[in-house]
Parts: structure tokens; C-alpha cells; sequence
């Protein structure tokens, strides 16, 4: 039997030299033992041997591994750095990812213990309390804390990065830390009476405590099971528990007893709230900006309500070229623009390309509420069926009496469908001006091409090249047959 | 008013709000720094819990409850008789500096009734804010309510302080909201919400190197509550109203607050708190919606549609499609054994784990710490097979949770 005595209960060098010694010397798990030395000498600066170190080279075990020891070894139980030697062992003789086997006796111990001093660790970090002294050199914070585990080492970083600038102290029963506001010094253990009795702001606290339960919610279930009462000595707010849920029955018996206020005119109606009917006013013509007022209040179908904003058209009130796209999409939703997502910005691109100012054509959809499946945290568009596109085309009609633009271009077969009233194939009629009904007394001219937004889902880049470069092309036809169009 | 009585009134005024998390931002903290104080590591703490079973991990209150608007189920409405108060700039500050210091909290929550204005009002919120991140270099986390319609330079310089923010829809459907809170309407509450998580999308988007970095927005993103039961509509409607705001505007958490009765109560309202159980099925329902791949449609199927109050909402899927089931725990991919009652997120990917190395049987299960119980008629492993339990009627009584015994009073 190979008996390692180990510095200090979180002598994790010690441990792990150690084990990597008896590993490569073949020692099996059952003929080594572990402990820690009488006393505990953090405080002995006894390096470890440099001899140990290269004691027969090393060997690699997985990173898990050694998360795992890290945290184990700080668990209160004699026997971990034995049954930690005994994974390494493990591992060194094949089983590399052993960490994984979390379903193994031995494995799943660790893990447990590994449990266990996490939640030790979270609840200090959550239940110590700083109490402010006043001492001659300035203010210092000192705090009593009792945890389960030998975690106060590994945990003394986290309140250094919080409290950096503060001067303080922990004190638990077997160990102490102080920061000086520069540097960190480990001490023995110390007891309660070296901590101030109180603290003014300890009051006000508690009052906070007090006045952010709801007594109609008492549920002390749910509170000890995270804030068991072993902890309750050491916290200031703990005192104001026992009266809180004596008197919590009756201050909300009081509350349901006392009569409500008499409904005033302000106080609205008890009533059923049904879900909203689409409303459909007539459109009355008008400016661009009273129409775009009126639109965003449409109700005339029921895609308003999961949206977000009427997205109307935007552009010159008497630009020469209308461009119709399908629908908003998740980003103009979101920005109450036309044309500003990534079909968009392809959509720019091209009239850049097709030499068209893009300042001088009004921009619309054919339906002005975004339609969409919820999935996750993303919204998949969905096509307008025919009702929705109908039910919007009054907005359409106006907007182009409005503008009275000499060429509607139709983006896609949403668009051409709520312009010409008819199912449009867009392969069989893009490119091909036409003319439209002469609804307005004038004499304006259509051209169906793709939605850019077609381009961004086609899969292979040939395909994409080849019909964004026929899409600049129709948008080129479409500022050609402007050029020759006598202005209005 | 001394500042312990203002402390009580505002605390009391501001417990309504169920949020309370600390959790989900950017790394910070003061070592090395020279002035300042405070640090946020990803996970949030609960440094409390009242009898209520809630979290205390921010320091939550309200600036005011002084309030123009009259929302019915709200303690603070204008017309309600409540003791009212206002804090200063300066002791929101010292009060979050203090409780820091002793590490009662992790943060600040703001909010504030609306006075003079809804842009004056989220001036005043922002101030706050401000001083601690400018002034007192305060790097713990901050929480800040904001006013729906606010100035959208007022939003951008909200996000720039906080860590999170916030806009309550407090109701499920835009009807609900008119009747009850006839000032707020759901068009701008939306609004702000798109425009928060276009802020928060930009501040998190990756910059080519060399270019300008984007302003700070709100890096542990933003949150929403909405009250259950003090209006009609049913669970449908409001896990519907949920699903939509976590795909429109990628919120971080919906919170469910059941309707609990408030001192001097606007007649509007029921008498009777809507039952924590339903909350807590939302919250279930919530989960699976987001975690478990179930969509709204699933859930909620009873003829009100309502969620079962009996059984879980996976629980009562499974009854629902027995069919699909027994599931085989050593063959089934993850999406099927997270639709098994009694399997989490956790045990599932552990299962997936162990399933490289070996074949699972019970014994397997129990020490991943799954309930047997629960898992056993849903499930076949190696040396297990449910016995006819899935054809029988009463499968659905046994699994319901025993009747507690009624206390004495």
C-alpha cells in the first residue's frame, strides 16, 4: 500500500503529481491511498518535490478529466482524491473518455460530489453579506460564511473580480480571505465574533425584503428548497421570514374583503374580450401621406395582428416608375420600410447596376402587413393567398392614382397578380412591356420580372449569376422604356 | 418622506413584475480597474428568496408610482389610493451601491410610473442609469423598463446603459389591452419592441476587422410579462401571443404573472387571484415551446383551450398520442425522446452521450436521476417493456399527482 500525504484539503498539484506518479509506476488504485497532512500546512510554503516532477515522464488524460478533479477535489469527503486517483487509473489504461460513462458507479459519484460543490459554491457567491467597518486606514467589508465544501480557495477570485476595489475579508470556519484592494492573503479559520454585529444599511434591506413579497403568493416550498434555512443565520433579511408568512394569510383576506372602487367612467366595461373583427372601411383617394396615415390602421384582413406595422410605399408622390414587390418582410416589419431587408439590398444593387436612381422610383408590396409562421426565434414568410392580396389592393389602387406612375414594374407573381387582377406565370411574361387599363387617365405601362428575393433562394451560384444578370437586364428594359416614354 | 418609507413603497409597488434575472449578458468585471465596482459572468445569482418562492437577485423598484395612466390591473393606476412616492437620481444610486457592496444583489431593476411624459419619465429611468455606468463605474447589471413610444434616441441611449430591456405587453391581445389599459396601445408596444432587437441585433453582429465597433444595446436582450387571468382569453391565445414575440423580436423570456389581487382593486377586475397552477402550466408550456420543439397548436387542445390542469402539458400530449409512443430509448433520436414525459433537455443529451459507449437499461436511467415512474410507460429499454399500461384508461388517473391533504386552518 502506497499511502500520498497531500498539503492541504485542496492540495490539487500535490494530487495530481502524485497521481501521474503511481499511474506511470503501475500502482492500481486499491494499493494507494490518499490524505491530507496534520496539520493543514497551506501556510508551510513547502513546494512540492521538483524530484516528483520528472519521476518517469507524464501522460495525457482528457480536459474533462481534470475539470472534474478540480472541482471534486474541493468537496468535503475523505475519500475523493482516492476515488479521483481511481479515473485516472482508469483512464491512463484506456478508457480516454471516461467522463462520458456518466451512468458508471465510480464516474457518477464524482460527478454528484462535482454537483454538490457547484451549488455550494453558487449559494456563497449568493448568500454571503458584507457588513461595512469603519477602521482607521478607510472602509473595509467583512463578511462570515459557512459552506459545505472546501471551496472558499477557488471561490476567493470570483469576489475579487466583483469587489476589486473594495478592501475585504471572508471569514468561514476553516478559512480565511483578505483583500487589500492589491493582493489576496489566505489565513486559518476564524469565528463569527470577529464580524460586526450590524450594519445601518442591514435595516433597509430588510425592509426591501419585506415590501417585495407577495403575501398572496406565499409558496415557502419553493423558497427553502433554494434557500434552505441552514442558511438563514447569517442573513440580515432572513429575521423579517417567520412574521412574513404568519401574517401573509391575512393581508390578502383583507385585500379580497376590502370592496373595490366603484367603477368610474375611466373603469372600462366587464365584458368578454372576442377577438377582433377585420375591419374594412372603404379607402377614400388621397395624398401619399394620408393614405400611408389610413393604412396603418388597416384591419381589412387579419394578417395586421401578428404583425408588427403596416409597411406602405415609399417613394416620390409623382415618381415616374412604381416598383411592386410581394409583402414586407421580417426586417422592413421591423423597420416600417419597404425594401430594406436582404432582398432589398439586392433589389439596389441592381437598379444601381441597370443605372436607374432609385430616389426617383416609389417603391411598394403588394400586401402592406408581413405574413409569417412563427418558428423558434425566426419568422418563416408565408405566400399571401388570394383573399389578403384582394383585401389589400384597394391600398394599391391608390397609391397608384396617387403617383400615377408611366411604368409599373411587378416584382414576381404576387405583385402582378394584385396589379392585373390575374394569375400571372412569370416565366411565360416577364420582359414583355405592357400596356395596363387605363384606369387613371393615363396611359402607363407594365413589366413583370422575379421578386429579388428569388434570387437569394436559388441553391447553385451558376444559377444565381445567370438570372441576377436577367434581372438587371429587365430592370435596364424597364429604364429604356422610360427614356421613351413622353413624360407625362 | 424618509428614504425607508420610499424604499417600502416603491418595493411594494414594483413587486408585480415577475422578472428578476441576472443572467445572459457580457463578461465584465473590476479587477485591474481603478474606480468602479461590479461584475456580470454570463449566470445571473439569486442572492434571495421570499415566502413567495421568488428570486431576489436585483434590486427591483420603481422610480415613481406616481402615474397618469389608468391601467385596471395595475396597483399604481392613477386613480387608486395608494401612498405615493419618488425617489431621487441619488438614492436609486446609493440605495443599488450599498445592497451591492454587501452583496444583497447582483443589480438594478427600473421601472417607473409615467409622469409628465412618456419621454420625461424614461429621461428620468436612463438618468439613473446613466450615473451609475458614467459616474460611479457600476459594472454590475442593470434592468431598465422601458416606455413604449419613447424617443427612439432615448431607447438607443437605454440600451447603451443596460443590460436589459423591457416593455410589459401585460395583456395577451390587443382588445384586452384597450379595455384594460386604455392609454397603452399594442401597435407601439410592438414597435418598440422591433426596434429594440434591431438594436440588439446590430450590437451583436459581427464586425470586420477594422471597423467601427456598433454602439452597446442591451446585451442580455430584452424580456416581456404578461398578467394571466385578468381577462378572459385563454391559454391559446396568450402561449399564441408568445411564440409570436419570441420569433418577431427574439425576446429572451416571456414572464407569466397570474393575476394576484392588489389593495383597492379597480372593480374591472375578477375578485379572485387567477390559480398559480396555471401560471406555472404557461410556464411549462412556454418550455416545450422553445426548447422542445412542440409548436402552440399542440398545446392548449382542451375545448377553451386551456392547458390541462392536471397534467403536465407534455404529460397530457403523450395521453393525447399514445400512439407514438412507447419510445425506445437506445434508437430514438433526440427530437422523440424530448416529446417523453419525464425526459429533460439534460437527460436526453446525457442519454445521447451514454448511448456511444453502451445500450441503456432502467438502472441507467434511474442513475441519471430520471423518475422511473414517470419515464416507464413511455419508454422500452434494454431490459424493459411497458406491460399493457399504454392501452389502459386509467394510465392517465395514475399519473395525475396525488391529492394533497387539505391543511387545518
Amino acid at each position: 500500500m502506497q499511502s500520498i500525504i497531500l498539503a492541504h484539503e485542496v492540495d490539487f498539484a500535490g494530487w495530481r503529481e502524485a497521481a501521474r506518479r503511481l499511474a506511470l509506476d503501475g500502482v492500481p488504485p486499491e494499493q494507494a491511498h490518499f490524505s491530507v497532512g496534520e496539520p493543514d500546512d497551506l501556510f508551510a510554503q513547502g513546494e512540492s518535490e521538483p524530484a516528483a516532477l520528472q519521476a518517469g515522464g507524464s501522460f495525457s488524460v482528457s480536459r474533462a478529466l481534470i475539470e472534474l478533479a478540480q472541482t471534486v477535489i474541493q468537496a468535503r469527503e475523505p475519500e475523493r482524491f482516492d476515488l479521483l486517483y481511481g479515473l485516472v487509473w482508469r483512464a491512463h489504461r484506456g478508457e480516454r473518455r471516461i467522463t462520458e460513462l456518466v451512468t458508471d458507479p465510480g464516474v457518477q459519484r464524482a460527478i454528484r460530489l462535482a454537483q454538490s460543490v457547484r451549488r455550494d459554491t453558487h449559494k456563497m457567491r449568493a448568500f454571503l453579506r458584507f457588513r461595512e467597518v469603519c477602521e482607521e486606514d478607510g472602509t473595509r467589508y467583512v463578511a462570515w460564511f459557512e459552506p459545505d465544501h472546501y471551496i472558499v480557495e477557488a471561490n476567493a477570485d470570483f469576489f475579487v473580480r466583483r469587489f476589486a476595489t473594495m478592501v475585504f475579508s471572508i471569514l468561514t470556519p476553516y478559512r480565511s480571505v483578505h483583500w487589500t484592494g492589491a493582493e489576496l492573503r489566505f489565513a486559518p479559520g476564524a469565528d463569527p465574533a470577529q464580524v460586526p454585529d450590524d450594519d445601518a444599511l442591514e435595516r433597509y434591506w430588510r425592509a426591501y425584503f419585506a415590501a417585495i413579497f407577495n403575501p398572496a403568493r406565499l409558496k415557502i416550498s419553493a423558497m427553502t428548497s433554494e434557500m434552505p434555512k441552514k442558511y438563514w443565520r447569517n442573513l440580515p433579511e432572513a429575521a423579517a421570514i417567520p412574521e412574513l408568512i404568519r401574517t401573509a394569510a391575512s393581508r390578502t383576506e383583507t385585500m379580497l374583503e376590502t370592496k373595490p372602487m366603484p367603477p368610474d367612467d375611466q373603469t372600462p366595461p366587464r365584458r368578454r374580450v372576442a377577438a377582433p373583427k377585420p375591419v374594412a372601411d372603404p379607402i377614400q383617394p388621397g395624398s401619399l401621406a394620408a393614405l400611408a396615415e389610413a393604412a396603418a390602421g388597416c384591419r381589412r384582413c387579419a394578417l395586421w395582428e401578428p404583425a408588427t406595422q403596416v409597411v406602405f410605399g415609399e417613394g416620390p408622390e409623382h415618381a415616374r416608375m412604381m416598383m411592386v414587390g410581394e409583402q414586407p418582410g421580417d426586417q422592413e416589419d421591423l423597420a416600417g420600410r419597404p425594401f430594406v431587408g436582404p432582398a432589398g439590398q439586392l433589389l439596389d444593387r441592381a437598379i444601381v447596376e441597370a443605372g436607374i436612381d432609385r430616389r426617383e422610383v416609389y417603391v411598394t408590396n403588394a400586401v402592406k402587413h408581413f405574413k409569417f409562421e412563427p418558428r423558434g426565434k425566426r419568422r418563416i414568410h408565408a405566400k399571401p393567398d388570394l383573399t389578403e392580396i384582394a383585401a389589400c389592393s384597394g391600398w394599391l389602387v391608390e397609391e397608384r392614382r396617387a403617383v400615377r406612375p408611366a411604368l409599373l414594374v411587378m416584382l414576381g407573381a404576387t405583385a402582378a397578380r394584385a396589379v392585373l387582377g390575374r394569375t400571372v406565370t412569370i416565366s411565360r411574361e416577364r420582359s414583355r412591356p405592357m400596356a395596363l387599363p387605363d384606369q387613371f387617365g393615363s396611359n402607363a405601362q407594365g413589366l413583370v420580372t422575379v421578386h429579388p428575393s428569388y434570387l437569394l433562394r436559388l441553391p447553385d451560384e451558376d444559377a444565381k449569376r445567370r438570372e441576377y444578370a436577367a434581372f438587371v437586364a429587365d430592370l435596364k428594359q424597364a429604364r429604356a422604356l422610360l427614356e421613351d416614354a413622353v413624360p407625362a | 418622506m424618509d428614504l425607508l418609507a420610499k424604499l417600502e413603497i416603491l418595493a411594494d409597488a414594483a413587486k408585480y413584475d415577475a422578472s428578476c434575472a441576472s443572467s445572459g449578458t457580457e463578461a465584465r468585471d473590476s479587477r485591474g480597474k481603478a474606480k468602479g465596482i461590479g461584475s456580470t459572468e454570463g449566470m445571473g445569482i439569486c442572492h434571495a428568496y421570499a415566502p413567495d418562492g421568488r428570486c431576489i437577485s436585483l434590486l427591483k423598484i420603481l422610480l415613481t408610482n406616481f402615474c397618469l395612466y389608468e391601467c385596471a390591473y395595475c396597483i399604481n393606476r392613477s386613480s387608486s389610493s395608494v401612498r405615493r412616492a419618488r425617489f431621487t437620481v441619488d438614492e436609486v444610486v446609493q440605495l443599488t451601491l450599498g445592497f451591492y457592496r454587501r452583496n444583497c444583489i447582483e443589480g438594478l431593476f427600473l421601472s417607473s410610473g409615467i409622469i409628465r411624459s412618456p419621454d420625461y419619465t424614461m429621461e428620468q429611468v436612463i438618468g439613473v442609469a446613466r450615473t451609475l455606468r458614467v459616474e460611479h463605474g457600476f459594472r454590475g447589471y442593470i434592468h431598465l423598463k422601458t416606455i413604449p413610444d419613447a424617443d427612439p434616441l432615448l431607447l438607443e441611449e437605454a440600451g447603451r446603459w443596460a443590460d436589459r430591456l423591457s416593455i410589459n405587453v401585460e395583456l395577451p391581445t390587443e382588445a384586452a389591452l384597450k379595455d384594460y389599459a386604455p392609454e397603452k396601445d399594442m401597435g407601439g408596444i410592438r414597435r418598440s419592441m422591433g426596434r429594440m432587437r434591431q438594436g440588439i441585433d446590430a450590437a451583436s453582429e459581427r464586425t470586420r476587422p477594422g471597423a467601427a465597433r456598433p454602439p452597446r444595446f442591451a446585451p442580455a436582450g430584452q424580456s416581456t410579462q404578461v398578467i394571466v387571468g385578468a381577462d378572459p382569453s385563454p391559454d391559446r391565445a396568450i402561449l399564441r401571443m408568445s411564440s409570436n414575440l419570441y420569433s418577431s423580436y427574439g425576446l429572451r423570456r416571456v414572464y407569466y404573472s397570474a393575476f394576484s389581487p392588489i389593495p383597492d382593486a379597480s372593480a374591472a377586475l375578477p375578485l379572485q387571484p387567477a390559480p398559480l397552477l396555471r401560471e406555472h402550466r404557461l410556464y411549462q408550456a412556454d418550455w416545450l415551446l422553445r426548447f422542445y420543439g412542440f409548436g402552440v397548436e399542440e398545446l392548449a387542445t382542451d375545448a377553451a383551450g386551456n392547458l390541462d390542469l392536471v397534467h403536465d402539458p407534455k404529460l397530457a400530449w403523450a395521453l393525447a398520442h399514445r400512439e407514438m409512443f412507447p419510445v425506445d430509448v437506445n434508437t430514438a433520436d433526440r427530437e422523440a425522446l424530448l416529446r417523453v414525459p419525464g425526459l429533460g433537455v439534460k437527460s436526453v443529451d446525457r442519454m445521447l452521450t451514454v448511448r456511444r459507449h453502451q445500450m441503456l437499461r432502467m438502472q441507467d436511467l434511474a442513475r441519471l436521476r430520471v423518475s422511473l415512474a414517470k419515464v416507464s410507460p413511455f419508454v422500452v429499454a434494454l431490459d424493459h417493456r411497458p406491460a399493457q399500461e399504454l392501452d389502459s384508461v386509467r394510465l392517465s388517473q395514475r399519473l395525475a399527482p396525488k391529492p394533497r391533504q387539505l391543511a387545518l386552518l
